[in-house]
């Protein structure tokens, strides 16, 4: 692809997939990959139906359920499959079975080894890749551009139109370049660098715009890391967020089972090699964040925008310049049952959620079992859930014996899937209490009706669990 | 769906900010099979609360919502709009919507209208005691004490609520430019076609 005139990354991801471009601007774009789940497919797939409309491409369509769907056994001991309780969840997810065999979708299911959160299946199969459009009936599906793919969340009718069709309608977004410079400080970790951003741009901040995520900071992280980073770009109001193919993203894909292969691996590495934004390509907006600037962070209120340093205090709703900022905030603190000048380690906890699309990667396990070895669930904490995003990611854990070292402190290690991230499934925090969790969103009643939520990383959610309250994990780390 | 021209009639003067997904149907609604029904659920946890505005019987039914900056934050659901459909909300005033609520919003006929802060203090006003016209003929917003806002809209999106249109029939009508995209990137960037992958089946 070689143009004269500089481009980003998401310009030439968008010019790669225009099938026709609209007098207005808007464009058909092709669809190279869609991921499809329980809770937003049926009405889809039943309209398909009542039109007598087929699915275009099964085979860039990949269906696994989790948001509904129990993390406790799904078998009995002899293997056989364990009925869902719920009658709504498991007529969901009989709609889901019934729509993949009916349309030959291809289908990781409840007991497969396979089946996990959407957002953790894709990259792990190398379903997702660098320079493709790939979308879900779901908004964080922003997480898979952490590999370079302009990754979006859609409703379901345009789950409809992507299965009929393989296209969208779009308009071409404006761009906004998030570099964060520099290295991150000790303890300090890529979930602690997504709510800096979000501190600071603001819920609403990347309304209209796809962001691109650079500096020296993103660059070192993982593609785990740089996955928890792109997971809440929606949360900042961004409906994507792309981070640039490097040697770091060519490295974990290789090898993963639906990654190109032999002579196509080579040709598609030559491309994906150009796709990074051209020297001297313009971003519509540009917000800078230096790495050493960031702490262990968290949320004190119920928008993702809340964010405060571990070792800061809940803030004065009257110290914020925005008079309708100063009545949500008067709100958040009320729904929390928190009160202004408290210190945040000084909130005790009763839950802990170690899981979701943004933190259940192995590395994220990992990070967990580092700060919880040796040591104890806190008697104060009444719920302590361990949910590995996949059944790969659960199994590669237990070969580390990270399951172990859970189980021994007073986890519950669960099987796969949304879990307490949303409360549609058994997995809840009971009204009034509070639950330091590393999902992605502090909503009111995300977590269960009254849930009072607070986002933090995988090690400062182990911190919270084995002291019982907030706590900088810093605290924890090497001393023992 | 059906052909959408002009909504009239009372609304509810909120104009609360940042109204998420969470707010407007909960998760627990989000596992019915069917589009119908979810009006039951609408804003739960407001409603919930005494003296809430959509049970005050003032309001309670209107087709236009006047809400504030960044609403339908949050989650892709599109059960959202549907819920907001099933109580019979047919427009929606806000300063901001998220991209993805306000695509749902017109794919299921509610018109999305967006208007600058000072309008929208001067609608609530409006619409505490009386009636507002939202007419996509004319893309103003109107009241019998002659207010009138222009607003902008986009033009498909716009033909498509005021003729009704199906968007996935209007694309399927365009087969013929997909598939030559497909073979041309079957030559370009042939690891995208996935091995293994199951044939269509044909559903009557
Ligand atoms: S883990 Fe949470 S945020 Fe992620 S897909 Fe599931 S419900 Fe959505």
């Amino acid at each position: 692809m070689m143009t004269s005139q500089p481009l980003t990354l998401y310009e030439k991801i968008w010019n790669a997939h225009v099938v026709e471009r609209g007098e207005d601007g808007t464009c058909l774009i092709y669809i190279d990959r869609h991921l499809v789940h329980e809770v937003t497919s049926p009405q889809a797939f039943e309209s398909l139906r009542a039109n007598g409309r087929r699915v275009r491409r099964p085979d860039l369509t990949l269906a696994v359920p989790d948001h509904n769907l129990p993390t406790t056994a799904r078998t009995d001991g002899a293997g056989n499959r364990l009925p869902i309780a719920d009658p709504e969840s498991a007529q969901q997810l009989a709609t889901l079975e019934r729509n993949v065999a009916e349309f030959g979708i291809d289908y990781f299911g409840a007991t497969s080894p396979e089946q996990g959160i959407v957002h953790v299946v894709g990259p792990e199969q190398g379903f997702t890749l660098p320079g493709s459009t790939l979308v879900c009936g779901d908004s964080h599906t922003s997480a898979h551009g952490a590999l370079g793919a302009l990754a979006f969340g859609i409703g379901t009718s345009e789950v409809e139109h992507v299965l009929a069709t393989q296209t969208l309608m779009l308009k071409q977004s404006k761009t906004m370049e998030i570099r964060v410079d520099g290295t991150l400080g000790y303890g300090v970790s890529a979930k602690d660098v997504v709510l800096a951003i979000i501190g600071k741009t603001g819920a609403a901040g990347g309304t209209g715009y796809v962001v691109e995520y650079t500096g020296e900071v993103i660059r070192s992280l993982s593609v785990e890391g740089r996955l928890t980073v792109s997971n809440m770009s929606i949360e900042g109001g961004a409906r994507a967020g792309l981070i640039a193919p490097d040697e770091t993203t060519f490295a974990y894909l290789k090898g993963r089972p639906m990654a190109p292969k032999g002579a196509q691996w080579e040709q598609a590495l030559a491309w994906w090699r150009t796709l990074p934004t051209d020297a001297g390509a313009c971003h519509d907006k540009v917000v800078t964040l230096q790495g050493s600037d960031i702490s262990p962070s968290l949320t004190w209120g119920t928008s993702p925008e809340d964010v405060v340093p571990i070792t800061g205090t809940v803030p004065n709703p009257e110290s914020f310049a925005d008079p309708a900022k100063r009545v949500a905030a008067q709100r958040s603190l009320e729904y929390m049952g928190l009160t202004p000048g408290m210190r945040m380690q000084d909130i005790a906890v009763e839950n802990i959620f170690i899981g979701s699309c943004t933190n259940s990667r192995i590395e994220d396990l990992r990070a967990a079992a580092a700060v919880v070895n040796g040591r104890r669930v806190a008697d104060g904490v009444r719920q302590a859930l361990i949910v590995p995003g996949s059944g790969l990611v659960k199994r590669q854990a237990e070969a580390e014996g990270l399951d172990r070292i859970f189980t021994q402190a007073g986890f519950e290690w669960r099987e796969p899937g949304c879990s307490m991230c949303l409360a549609m499934n058994p997995d809840k925090v009971p009204p009034g209490e509070r639950c330091a969790s590393t999902s992605n969103r502090n909503f009111v009643g995300r977590q269960g009706p009254g849930a009072r939520t607070h986002l933090v990383s995988p090690a400062m959610a182990a911190a919270a669990a084995v002291t019982g309250r907030l706590t900088d994990v810093r605290d924890l780390m090497g001393a023992r | 769906m059906d052909p959408v021209k002009k909504v009239e009639g009372k609304a509810y003067p909120w104009g609360a900010k940042n109204i998420d997904t969470d707010i407007i149907i909960p998760a627990h609604w989000l596992k019915t099979i069917s589009r119908e029904g979810l009006g039951k659920g609408a804003f739960e946890s407001i409603r919930a609360q005494p003296g809430n505005i959509f049970d005050d019987p003032d309001y309670a039914g209107s087709p236009i919502l006047i809400a504030g900056d960044n609403f339908g934050c949050g989650s892709s659901r599109e059960h959202a709009a549907w819920a907001l459909a099933d109580m019979g909300i047919k427009a929606v005033i806000a300063p901001s919507y998220s991209d993805i609520f306000s695509g749902n919003a017109f794919k299921n006929g509610i018109v999305a209208v967006v208007l600058p802060q000072d309008a929208i203090d001067r609608l609530i006003e409006v619409a505490k005691t009386d009636e507002v016209t939202v007419d996509l003929e004319t893309m103003t917003i109107t009241t019998p004490f002659q207010d009138r806002f222009a607003f902008d809209m986009d033009p498909f999106r716009r033909n498509c609520l005021m003729q009704g249109l199906d968007e996935v029939g209007l694309t399927l009508a365009r087969d013929t430019a997909i598939s030559k995209y497909e073979s041309a990137v079957d030559l370009d960037r042939p690891w995208l076609k996935r091995e293994g992958g199951n044939e269509g089946v044909v559903v009557a």
